[in-house]
């Protein structure tokens, strides 16, 4: 009614949509942008007054004078703080990406196991699922450091596996390759694999256009890659050689070492999201709904077919979503880190280069920003997949 | 996934089949070949993680630690001479849940049962002394005259109720805690620099939520909103936090938050700054969660809503904020759940939090080397609070009978 | 169009909402800056800053920046008190200022989080097994009081591992904490004598110890002090052996921030009098005894001659007398946390008397 009574007259401007609608925007602006110049001048005035500092980024070029346990690139006392800052980023990466690739495996798994008909399984599943969803990470973490991998005998003591895989309370140390001359011309056949596969699935795609016959096309990609490469490694003079572990001195030497506190902090991450994952799958499965299971099946396909044609791309859908959000998670969540002393952006940055230059604006803001960006560009490349596999509405 | 597909046109079996326990053997763990395998399997990965937990709880464990520091871990270093505010503050809870309870449910079902066993199966533990088994019959005969007098409660207004239940009780619980001036002779302040142990974790976790929910609530519904300066301010917002860890705004607060502030401002409380961070970070995502809400209140609701003359704001709080939340109630809990877990990092930052304290009961001389006793109880405390939470989310969902409408 | 309308004026509300509530969240923080400049110490804020002392006797009590989980200098008991030698320093400084050493708070701080608190003004003093080193005295604005604790960074290993010097550490796993001049030292003696090794940087000294005891390292390195104490306490203490070899300096002090020189001299005061009362041979029992005493030093300690607390800027004449009898002397401080009655039983070493083989000199109250 009162609407019909503002079209006639023209309302007094405190009552003017229009009006109010700017000078509530401008009212929350004022704020926001005060708040924000509030905080940073007393900032500037505190540092300037109390320190005599000025905010600089210049502390990344000196020497950081610290070691750092395990690092993915060369690294010494000498070497920069940026330098430093870089070898905790790509300590960041390593664990949530192995972090990512395991937690999924997990959790599909156990999300699967969550809806066997089997009644000891499914028990199972859901036990799991309701202890780690509910015990916060870092008790986790920070158990699974201590706790566990702590209480692993001691490095001369190790359990030797066959490979031989050493496993002690330093970590788990495992035969690696080590490139030869002819690695290079290796990786060219690879490449060459990955091409035909590329090839070979675009064709067998057509083809199964024209005939409605879809064969599983991963399966050859993944297949024609592994024969090429099969074929580049006997026709090569041995690309790798492998680099087998052994116990000297203080420590084992040789293989690649995963430490206890990686393992640790990979392990605590993996467990605790596969149960968040595990609900998500589950979800996803269930909210496919029973008309389509029973179509399929009305249609002649096979339970296998009706699970990868029909159930999985619908679930898929419900599923990338909340998936993307644990995989943030788990990146974000890796910066418990400091807990338990694997040294990760968090750890270096936060920790170390802050305890030692003294400059918390600028590390802060170069550990947020990186996060930051991180996320964003996880984001982004999900939402990418999720707008591709996106139901298509008309 | 076999089963489903030929279960549909399998006929049922008889009763006496589905019924005896041979039958439901048969039919849940031993159907098929594989079935039976995978039944194999699991019965001895049960035997082996049961066994060896139980050989570690009852042969080498030393769960001597937890009596010994047990004042400690409840309550970190709140002076002995004023723990009875922190019974009052019990009873006080005791009395509310009750009260909430009958307005919620008006049938005695098993959960109502579980939530009155437990002072009882609590006054069990050993090492408890006879003062504190008193106390928690207190709690549960306040418990039980508090879901009386609900009873006497009109119901048509239960969410009011409920509400003004819920913020007059965190008030209280705040005065009663936190007492009044330096001097003051009935309830002398006990600085927050001495709450701890699950008692900080509890306050934070409880206030945390007390303060993010509206705060996230506004935070979505400026992000939906047409005016670009509140949306883009929304926006920026939400992804900025949602964007970096939980553990960078802790360090922030502790560390620079001083820094920010002009010379000379009184020092801000320690325990607030924890809290400030964590409602920040968890507003975020309670306005993502609440925007997923709004976004599945269909259009006709508005619409409807206007021609029935609404105005702007009495469409936003009586008809779609109510079906928005409504709808993500599960999802909420689970975030409330990841707060309360989350106010564990605060121990990261020096707060004597229930992890904080487990962390400077194993630097005490006398208890080296009881890491997994002390943890697997910290962990345990943790997961029955966070289990307690999902759990009545599950009863509010079918009291509101989310997704059968 | 029309619901553009109504959304609008949801969003208007919002916006005025959110402010308000953007307002109420500043409007109490705010509001005690505003009231605090009616009262009189105001126009003396604006000259020049309140001085620590004052602030200190406005707020009643001495907030301690301080340890909670070194034994024997700073941890918290079951009981939820504090203890240690760190401690009984703030206490010191307490009975000092007050006249009552338990008229103090203590804030506990991690190492990389002590010297922002310090100087954030969050805490008054840092009494927290802190090292002297120039760049903490220049560079973050300390100032440190005398040394109450002489100590360097050793090393500890299994003896059975047959290590008897650094260079026997060649590829050997080191846990150390993290933030702390330790770690640095650590970095830079094993540069310095071309050896590799792995750190394992933790974040607590409780967890670099059970990490090391749990066989994760092969070494573990910290202030001889720590070692000692920290080794009484591993699974089996006999079967670790402390390398004679010292890789720093560690002088450890009560610190405060540059800019309050009445403030230094308090805290520098405070410890030299419990050194002094050492030498008087005065201890909390028997200070009494003390009272009629002719020796004009022991006078001028306790406060009986001359006005050397007011030079401090205290009005109690007998201020040192609170501190010797409510805490102590050095040797009371120093054997009740870390003597030969208790777990620990450290030799006092350099930290004895200069007249007994030490090097603790105080200056003479004159």
């Amino acid at each position: 009614m009162q609407d019909i009574h503002a079209r006639q007259i023209r309302p007094p401007f405190y009552r003017d949509e229009r009006v109010l609608s700017l000078l509530s925007q401008i009212v929350v602006l004022g704020i926001v942008l005060g708040l924000g110049l509030f905080f940073i001048s007393n900032m500037i005035d505190g540092l300037s007054e109390k320190h005599s500092v000025a905010i600089s980024f210049d502390f990344l070029r000196q020497t950081a004078g610290f070691d750092i346990g395990e690092s993915l690139i060369d690294y010494s006392r000498q070497d920069t703080y940026a330098r430093a800052f870089v070898v905790g980023l790509l300590n960041t990466f390593q664990v949530a990406a192995l972090g990512i690739v395991f937690a999924t495996a997990l959790g599909v798994l156990i999300g699967v196991m969550r809806l066997s008909p089997n009644f000891l399984v499914n028990r199972i599943a859901a036990i799991y699922i309701d202890v780690f969803r509910n015990i916060p990470l870092l008790v986790l973490l920070i158990f699974w450091a201590q706790a566990v991998f702590l209480k692993l005998p001691q490095v001369r003591e190790a359990l030797i596996l066959p490979g031989p895989i050493f496993l002690s309370n330093r970590g788990v140390a495992v035969p690696w390759g080590v490139p030869t001359d002819s690695w290079s011309a290796y990786l060219a056949v690879l490449g060459a694999g990955i091409a035909l596969g590329a090839g070979v699935a675009l064709v067998l795609r057509e083809r199964g256009k024209r005939t409605g016959r879809m064969p599983f096309i991963p399966l050859w990609f993944l297949g024609t890659v592994a024969a090429v490469g099969l074929v580049g490694w006997l026709i090569l003079p041995q690309p790798l050689t492998l680099d087998r572990p052994f116990l000297d001195g203080f420590n084992t030497k040789g293989g690649q070492v995963l430490s206890q506190q990686f393992l640790a902090l990979l392990s605590g991450l993996v467990i605790y999201t596969a149960a968040f994952i595990a609900e998500v799958v589950r979800a996803g499965i269930q909210a496919v709904s029973k008309g389509q299971r029973e179509a399929a099946t009305a249609m002649g396909l096979t339970p296998t077919q009706t699970l990868r044609l029909i159930i999985f791309p619908q679930a898929l859908r419900v599923i990338i979503p909340p998936l993307t959000s644990q995989y943030l998670n788990l990146t974000k969540n890796s910066s418990l880190a400091i807990a338990i002393g694997y040294p990760d952006l968090f750890a270096v940055a936060g920790n170390t280069i802050l305890n030692q230059t003294g400059r918390a604006i600028e590390v802060f803001a170069l550990i947020m920003g990186t996060y930051l960006s991180l996320s964003l560009i996880t984001s982004l490349l999900m939402n990418m997949y999720n707008q591709r596999i996106r139901l298509v509405e008309r | 996934m076999t089963t489903a597909a030929t279960s549909a046109t399998r006929s049922l079996p008889p009763p006496s089949e589905r019924y005896t326990i041979l039958g439901w053997l048969r039919k849940n763990l031993f159907s098929s070949l594989f079935n039976t395998v995978l039944t194999v399997v699991a019965v001895a990965f049960i035997v082996f993680i049961l066994q060896s937990l139980l050989r570690w709880a009852f042969t080498s464990a030393e769960w001597g630690v937890i009596p010994a520091n047990f004042n400690l871990i409840m309550r970190g270093r709140y002076p002995a001479a004023e723990a009875w505010r922190l019974w009052l503050v019990l009873y006080l809870l005791g009395g509310a849940v009750g009260m909430i309870w009958s307005l919620t449910t008006r049938q005695i079902g098993t959960a109502l049962l579980v939530v009155f066993v437990l002072p009882f199966a609590l006054m069990l533990v050993p090492f408890f002394s006879w003062a504190i088994r008193l106390n928690l019959l207190l709690v549960e005969v306040i418990g039980i005259g508090g879901y009386a007098l609900g009873r006497y409660l009109p119901i048509e207004r239960r969410g009011r109720a409920i509400a003004y239940l819920l913020i007059g009780y965190l008030i209280l619980m705040l005065v009663v805690l936190r007492g009044f001036g330096e001097d003051a002779n009935t309830l002398p302040a006990v600085p927050t620099t001495l709450w701890g142990g699950l008692l900080l974790s509890l306050l934070l976790a409880f206030f945390g939520i007390a303060l993010s929910f509206p705060l996230g609530v506004l935070l979505a519904l400026g992000r939906q909103s047409q005016l670009p300066a509140i949306r883009i301010a929304s926006v920026i917002y939400i992804e900025f936090i949602r964007g970096v860890p939980l553990i960078s705004l802790l360090f922030m607060g502790q560390v620079m938050l001083q820094l920010f502030l002009p010379d000379g401002f009184p020092t801000i409380d320690r325990v607030l700054r924890a809290l400030v961070a964590i409602t920040l970070f968890s507003a975020a995502y309670t306005a993502e969660n609440v925007r997923g809400g709004l976004q599945s209140v269909s259009r006709g609701q508005h619409e409807a809503a206007q021609a029935l003359g609404l105005s702007g704001y009495q469409t936003t709080m009586l008809i779609i904020l109510p079906q928005a939340l409504r709808a993500v109630i599960p999802v909420l809990v689970g975030q409330f759940i990841g707060l309360f877990k989350d106010t564990s990092l605060v121990a990261l930052v020096g707060l004597f939090d229930l992890l904080g304290i487990a962390r400077t009961v194993l630097a005490n001389p006398d208890w080296l080397g009881t890491q997994q006793e002390i943890y697997v109880m910290v962990a345990g405390l943790y997961w029955i609070f966070s289990y307690m939470m999902s759990y009545a989310s599950r009863r509010i969902e079918e009291q509101l009978g989310v997704g059968k409408r | 169009m029309k619901s553009r309308a109504k959304f609008n004026k949801t969003g208007m509300i919002l916006s005025m909402v959110v402010g308000m509530i953007i307002a109420a969240c500043i409007g109490p923080a705010a509001a005690p800056a505003v009231v605090e400049s009616d009262e009189p110490t105001a126009p003396a804020m604006q000259e020049e800053a309140q001085s620590t002392l004052s602030i200190v006797q406005e707020r009643g009590e001495l907030i301690c920046v301080s340890n909670s989980m070194l034994p024997g200098f700073g941890f918290l008991d079951s009981e939820g008190n504090f203890s240690g030698f760190d401690t009984d320093y703030c206490h010191a400084i307490a009975a000092a200022v007050f006249g009552d050493a338990n008229a103090m708070e203590i804030r506990p701080a991690t190492a990389k989080e002590r010297f922002t608190v310090l100087s954030s003004g969050e805490g008054d003093v840092l009494v927290r097994n802190t090292t002297w080193t120039m760049s903490r005295d220049t560079d973050l604005g300390l100032n440190f009081a005398p040394t109450t604790f002489y100590d360097g960074q050793g090393i500890m290993v299994r003896k059975d591992s047959g290590v008897m010097s650094l260079a026997d550490l060649s590829g050997a796993s080191i846990c150390v904490a993290t933030g702390t001049t330790t770690e640095l030292n650590l970095a830079d003696q094993m540069a310095a004598a071309g050896i590799s090794y792995e750190p394992v940087v933790l974040e607590t000294a409780d967890e670099v110890f059970n990490t090391y005891d749990a066989g994760r390292c092969d070494a573990v390195t910290t202030d001889k002090s720590g070692l000692v104490s920290r080794q009484t306490i591993l699974a089996d203490p006999s079967a670790h052996v402390i390398l004679d070899v010292t890789l720093s300096k560690e002088p450890l002090g009560p610190a405060v921030r540059h800019g309050d020189d009445q403030w230094f001299d308090l805290v520098s005061w405070v410890v030299f009098a419990t050194i002094l009362a050492e030498e008087h041979g005065i201890t909390s029992t028997n200070i009494d005894s003390f009272m009629n005493s002719e020796d004009p030093n022991i006078r001028k300690l306790l406060g009986m001659e001359g006005d050397f607390c007011a030079k401090i800027g205290l009005s109690n004449a007998g201020c040192f007398a609170d501190v010797i009898s409510q805490v102590g002397n050095y040797a009371e401080i120093y054997n009740r946390n870390l003597g030969p009655d208790t777990i620990f039983n450290l030799p006092r070493g350099l930290n004895n008397l200069y007249t007994d083989g030490g090097i603790l000199y105080a200056p003479p109250i004159r």
